[in-house]
């Protein structure tokens, strides 16, 4: 006994046509480009301004209510973080290049994307664009699944891992001071304005404006490329904004193109899932043929 | 169609020195679970930030999924392509299937941050983000769990059938029959869920975009994976079934697994070439033999998807058992380093991140190893899974 040749075909014929199905998926259902919401507010961070004093690291726990982080320094004297992490949303990073003279600083929070991965990942929606266009967590609807880490592109969503119920930790934009009229706790305290907070429409014409105005000054993303706004519409777009001195690529700012990272994903998946037919016609076909086998079964032993 | 079946239980002391062993390696996994929720992920995993995912979601539930696909594989051959011949293979693949995916639960309830919500996964309905693949994977993972104890359920009543007057015996009487008159509907659910949730597994990683290496990150996973959990549910039937003749002195079911070598071959084929097509489709051919470490790791898959594939084409080879044995092993690691390589080796969230599993990780993975081997012993000693022993396998092929 052997699978005979004409099941094989069939099978065969079957996976082809999945094959061709699902590689022409994205050509045929890509979804739409979402827009940033028209009250979308941002922050724009120029690099030329910034001095790395790390006024906006304080302000931002102060604003959030969180701990410095004093783990990694000797003595535990000074709010040392490593990285954005647990109880950081908010870093200043250094650039310095090994072999010249090139530096600059690099202040990391959440992106607040246009479109973001986070957002696509997360099972009950703990991540999700509220008001304002600004990305917020809600804890009650977060199992600590970790996803939105895999998601996220810029790596921001960090997780409490010395907790024993831990939950994400990102910038939320100051959100609760937002809505209140006030500014988030970093813009609010930036002794030379390197970082302000504003609708995301003026952030933008205003960088487009320093752009013009000292097109030698601003880099773009790589060493030679025109100078032109991170955020604009990398991964589809980003609420905060930055421009700056050095290529952009030097300061850990990964290359996206303008394709939202969800696109390619949630094509495939919705054209699998659109509106649940295949699955509900598959299993339609399943049932019938286990009962016709089933039958054919029956017959035989009958017969027999 | 349990008429078909004829299994019985396997009987003998269940307590023996290999079980005693194995539950000494259940021990140690408890103690480290223990030691996971005092002290935090942390503490105790190698995970970060970067590398937020190791091996209780790469290797527990992607990997120990696609292992426990022979349910789904012997299905699809018994059910859908007909191959009445094959039955006395389903009940034991479904109680690895159930096993496995019940256990695969465990280790994410294990390994997400607060387990103890997960609960609200499948009730909080009106805030499903239907965007999210993992969402999918969940709901589908926890109906199909449910799905395979049910299939599962007609042994655990036969035995109570027979065993002294009680609830469990009136119970079985009254249910009998009523599970097996709706059992095509659960065994067609128990196809369309692995369809689903399988190829989701791919869908998955796809959302990490430029994160996964181009070697891995297709439009096509989903595709690929479903596939490869189909060959590695076959060669696990076929692991099994020889490991139970072999342990057990059971008789052995060459003919049928011999079979099963025969159509596995097309299905590796199959994949190697969507593969191959898909990356020069995409323009990243060259990309197989200047990625460094990367370039190792895809042509390691490749060996292994397609030496099993070449060396199963004779269908006299086919009928070694020993030979049958081995492919099946390496058609195993490839679909296991494929997954291993998708959700870890390939996945590039930055220099400053670096993972290797630590010995807790480890332990408790093996822990939930060994638990599933207890469980499968105890279940095939006591209820009938397993063809009935003599002639009765062999004889189901002639009856053909
Ligand atoms: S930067 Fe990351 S965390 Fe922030 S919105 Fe974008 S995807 Fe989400
Ligand atoms: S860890 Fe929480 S916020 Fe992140 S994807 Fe999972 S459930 Fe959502
Ligand atoms: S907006 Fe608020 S949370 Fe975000 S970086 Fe600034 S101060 Fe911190």
């Amino acid at each position: 006994m052997s699978i005979d040749r004409r099941s094989l075909i069939k099978c065969g014929a079957a996976g082809a046509g999945v094959a061709i199905a699902a590689s022409t998926l994205p050509a045929l259902a890509a979804r739409p480009r979402k827009e940033a919401p028209a009250d979308a507010v941002g922050m724009l961070y120029d690099t030329t301004l910034c001095i790395g004093c790390k006024t906006c690291v304080v302000a931002c726990r102060e604003a959030n209510g969180k701990p410095p982080d004093t783990s990694n320094s000797p003595g535990r004297l000074y709010d040392m973080p490593l990285d954005l992490n647990g109880t950081t949303k908010n870093v200043i990073k250094l650039y310095k290049d090994p072999d010249g003279a090139e530096r600059s600083y690099m202040k990391a929070q959440c992106m607040h994307c246009i479109d973001p991965a986070c957002v696509g990942a997360c099972m009950l929606g703990a991540l999700q664009k509220r008001e304002l266009g600004i990305v917020t967590y809600k804890q009650e609807f977060c199992s600590g699944c970790r996803y939105c880490q895999m998601a996220c592109p810029f790596n921001i969503p960090k997780f409490e891992w010395s907790s024993r119920a831990p939950l994400m930790d990102k910038c939320e934009m100051c959100v609760h001071r937002v809505v209140k009229g006030q500014q988030p706790g970093c813009t609010e305290v930036c002794p030379r304005k390197a970082i302000v907070f504003g609708k995301r429409a003026d952030l933008l014409a205003e960088a487009k404006r320093r752009i013009a105005g000292s097109p030698k000054k601003y880099k773009g993303y790589r060493k030679g490329d025109a100078p032109r706004v991170y955020g604009e519409t990398e991964g589809g777009g980003t609420q905060v904004l930055y421009v700056s001195h050095v290529p952009f690529e030097k300061l850990g700012l990964p290359d996206l193109g303008d394709k939202p990272v969800p696109e390619v994903a949630q094509t495939v998946q919705h054209g699998i899932y659109q509106g649940f037919v295949a699955p509900v016609a598959l299993y339609a076909v399943l049932g019938a043929v286990i009962m016709r086998n089933k039958k054919a079964e029956g017959q035989k032993g009958k017969a027999s | 169609m349990s008429a078909v079946h004829e299994a019985e239980p396997v009987g003998g002391p269940i307590v023996t020195r290999g079980f005693r062993a194995v539950s000494l390696v259940l021990a140690i996994g408890v103690v480290f679970m223990i030691y996971r929720f005092m002290a935090g992920l942390g503490a105790s995993t190698g995970l970060s930030d970067g590398y937020p995912w190791g091996i209780w979601i790469a290797f527990d539930v992607v990997t120990g999924t696609a292992l426990a696909c022979g349910g789904y594989a012997v299905a699809i051959l018994v059910y859908i392509l007909n191959k009445g011949q094959y039955h006395p293979l389903v009940r034991p693949a479904i109680l690895t299937s159930a096993l496995g995916y019940s256990l695969a639960g465990l280790a994410i309830t294990i390994d997400v941050g607060r387990g103890w919500l997960l609960y609200r996964v499948p009730l909080y309905a009106n805030h499903w983000n239907l965007n999210s693949a993992l969402l999918e994977v969940a709901l589908c993972v926890m109906s199909y769990i449910a799905v395979l104890w049910i299939e599962l359920s007609p042994a655990f009543m036969e035995h109570f059938k027979k065993g002294p007057d009680g609830f469990l015996k009136s119970a079985s009487n009254t249910l009998y029959p009523i599970v097996q008159n709706l059992l095509p509907w659960f065994i067609a659910l128990g196809l369309l869920l692995p369809t689903m949730h399988q190829s989701s597994l791919g869908t998955v990683m796809l959302l990490t975009g430029a994160k996964l290496h181009p070697l891995w990150s297709t439009p096509l996973l989903p595709l690929l994976f479903l596939i490869s959990c189909v060959g590695m549910g076959y060669a696990i039937v076929v692991f099994e079934s020889t490991l139970a003749s072999a342990l057990l002195k059971r008789p052995k079911e060459t003919e049928m697994l011999a079979g099963l070598g025969g159509v596995v071959g097309p299905v590796l084929y199959g994949y190697t070439a969507i593969r191959l097509v898909d990356l020069a489709v995409r323009g990243q051919l060259g990309a197989i033999f200047t990625s460094g470490k990367y370039s190792a790791f895809f042509l390691v898959e490749m060996a292994l998807f397609l030496a099993p594939a070449v060396l199963l084409r004779d269908a006299k080879k086919r009928r070694d058992p020993g030979h049958l044995f081995r492919m099946a092993m390496v058609m195993i690691l490839a679909g296991g380093l494929y997954r291993i390589d998708s959700y870890i080796v390939a996945f590039r969230p930055g220099d400053q991140y670096s993972y290797f599993p630590t010995v807790p990780e480890f332990m408790i993975t093996f822990g939930l190893l060994a638990l599933e081997i207890m469980l499968y012993v105890v279940i095939i000693k006591t209820f009938p899974i397993l063809g009935g022993s003599g002639s009765k396998a062999p004889s189901a092929v002639a009856e053909r």
